[in-house]
């Protein structure tokens, strides 16, 4: 898919902006803080149903506004069709959205429609941040390749939250009379997720391998140190490692471990007041070569790994339903010429690439330039010379 | 800040659930352009609703008088008990028409981040009428989310004690829906295929 329209209104540092774009590559040319991220977190918010960079929604409505809002523009089934989807963000209160002018029910129905994968500056996070980091990349994906899984993940949340206050009740000295209604639900959605997260760590391993061994082998003196292992560890201590060509696990039998791992930390959980098992105390380890990549990974092997991570996800949206928008924030800066050269080459074959750039000339791409400056860009695409000149862009009101 | 009555009353509405100040501040200021007639008419619908509505001894749903009209009805049949949450839940199902019994309204479901357990709900209530009266099937119609679901299990396992059938409605309601919001089709489809548990 493709986005061919973009508009804002009071999203972040945005009155009003609007963009007119096409399949290919168009970069986005501004210095720093003016707002080129921005376009891309709106657009990504639409695929996850969160942004990258905060946790709530009001950073994201223009300040003193009461509401911000998305509109996308898409061609979807090889351009055949249009795809149009409207997301209002609220300082306070529901959000709402529409799909092709129709008012949704519910704002999950609108989430996913546009798909995308963001490369970010944060994506180290990838291979050197929490945990919480890599479950939120898997939460993230599948959420794009089946929403029904977001319905599912706030379910466990909710059902989490439900029984942590249950056990803190218990904790405090109250009776705990539902407390097997809670750690049934828990097993019932933890189960679900569980299976699912499984199944997309199966899926990505074979293609970050091989985007892994790619990106290696352009580098300068790249010498593959070996391929990219991922394995899915379990709150029970089980690691599950992922293998292609394998399918959905047994979610029965993810339920009876699920179930024996609460009941073997029922007393420290009653102590603690806290839920001790579960997909929300899961990680995904990841080995190059015989090593964990957190902790012996060189900052350029941490690059690679990251980028192969998002290149993989990538492949497992397009397994089914449309080709995801590859954004790239300002990711180019932070590449050797090397990887820069073979994302460069990755990016001719997706149908649309959109990049941010603080400078022109670390994008190695060709196409469309816009130019970013003070909460404003220009709407249609500008010269590419009177970038690198520096010149003053008039900006549409 | 606005001064003495329109203040009171921006502050008043502002307390009712889901509307914000900008709201509260909306119909505070429709209020004064109504007609004095209207407005006196919605005031004593406000000051009615409290004196005259109140729950029924026996479901707890809310009646005008000491039992409801669907318990006073002699053409329920007294074996079939539905239990809600809500009484905006048993109005839901009564529009289906598929469901000729008598109801329990609970007051809530059980959610221990609000505090409330069985204790807090009309689980007691419930317990002494399938002790007095002939009650041979129970169906749960909680909602169907994280909540409902929970107390429906809750209550189908206390409930197995009691010499007493106990059905589930069947989901083919929207995830995490309410009732309330379901349409009257997929609600009655739901009834019609209910579940032994
Ligand atoms: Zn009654």
């Amino acid at each position: 898919m493709h986005l061919d329209r973009l508009e804002l209104v009071d999203f972040r540092s945005y009155a009003r902006a609007e963009l007119a774009l096409g399949p290919g590559v168009r970069v986005l040319v501004g210095a720093n803080a003016q707002g080129k991220t921005n376009l891309l977190e709106a657009i990504h918010y639409l695929s996850v149903g969160a942004s990258h960079r905060v946790a709530l929604d009001a950073p994201l409505v223009r300040a003193g506004r009461e509401a911000a809002v998305i509109r996308a523009g898409a061609r979807v089934d090889a351009g055949t069709r249009a795809l149009s989807v409207e997301l209002e963000l609220r300082a306070s209160g529901r959000n709402r959205a529409r799909v092709n002018g129709q008012p949704q029910p519910r704002v999950g129905d609108a989430i996913g429609r546009i798909r995308s994968v963001l490369f970010a500056p944060e994506d180290l996070t990838l291979v050197r941040g929490d945990p919480s980091d890599r479950r939120r990349f898997l939460d993230d994906l599948l959420g794009q390749r089946r929403p029904a899984y977001l319905v599912a993940r706030q379910e466990y949340e909710r059902v989490l939250r439900q029984r942590n206050a249950l056990l803190r009740q218990v904790r405090a000295g109250q009776r705990g009379d539902t407390l097997d209604e809670w750690t049934a639900a828990l097993v019932r959605s933890g189960a679900a997720l569980l299976a699912a997260r499984i199944a997309v760590a199966h899926a990505l391993s074979g293609p970050a391998d091989a985007a892994y061994r790619e990106l290696v082998a352009s580098a300068p003196g790249g010498k593959a140190s070996g391929g990219v292992r991922l394995t899915y560890e379990l709150s029970t201590g089980r690691g599950v490692t992922a293998e292609p060509g394998f399918g959905v696990p047994d979610v029965g039998g993810l339920a009876a471990e699920l179930q024996a791992g609460v009941a073997a930390v029922a007393p420290a959980e009653r102590e603690r007041g806290l839920t001790l098992v579960g997909p929300h105390r899961d990680d995904l380890i990841l080995h190059v070569g015989e090593l964990p990549a957190k902790g012996f990974a060189s900052q350029g092997e941490s690059w690679s790994l990251a980028l192969a991570l998002r290149l993989a996800s990538r492949e497992v949206l397009r397994e089914v339903g449309e080709d995801p928008i590859v954004l790239l924030d300002d990711v180019f800066a932070e590449l050797d010429d090397g990887r820069r050269a073979r994302l460069a080459d990755r990016c001719e074959e997706f149908e649309q690439v959109l990049v941010t750039a603080a400078v022109d000339a670390d994008v190695p791409l060709e196409g469309p330039r816009h130019a970013v400056l003070g909460g404003a860009v220009t709407s249609e695409p500008v010269a590419r010379e009177s970038l690198s000149r520096g010149d003053d862009h008039t900006m549409p009101t | 800040m606005y001064e003495g009555p329109i203040q009171d009353l921006i502050e008043e509405f502002g307390r009712l659930p889901g509307v914000g100040p900008k709201s509260a501040q909306r119909l505070a200021f429709h209020v004064l352009t109504m007609d004095a007639a209207d407005a006196e008419r919605l005031a004593r619908a406000l000051v009615a609703v409290k004196e005259k509505v109140r729950f029924c001894v026996r479901c707890f749903n809310v009646s005008e008088q000491d039992e409801c009209r669907i318990c006073r009805d002699a053409r329920r049949d007294p074996s079939l008990l539905c239990v809600v949450e809500e009484p905006r839940d048993l109005m839901a199902i009564e529009k289906t028409g598929e469901f000729r019994g008598r109801y329990h309204v609970l007051g809530g479901a059980i959610s221990p981040i609000d505090g409330v357990g069985p204790d807090q709900l009309r689980v007691a209530e419930l317990f002494a009428r399938l002790g007095e009266e002939d009650i041979t099937e129970v169906v749960l119609a909680t909602n169907p989310n994280s909540e409902g679901e929970a107390t429906a299990s809750y209550l189908a396992r206390t409930l197995k004690a009691m010499e007493v059938a106990v059905s589930r409605i069947a989901s083919g309601l929207p995830v995490g829906g309410d009732l309330e919001y379901a349409d009257e089709v997929t609600l009655g489809r739901a009834f019609a295929g209910r579940r032994a548990l």
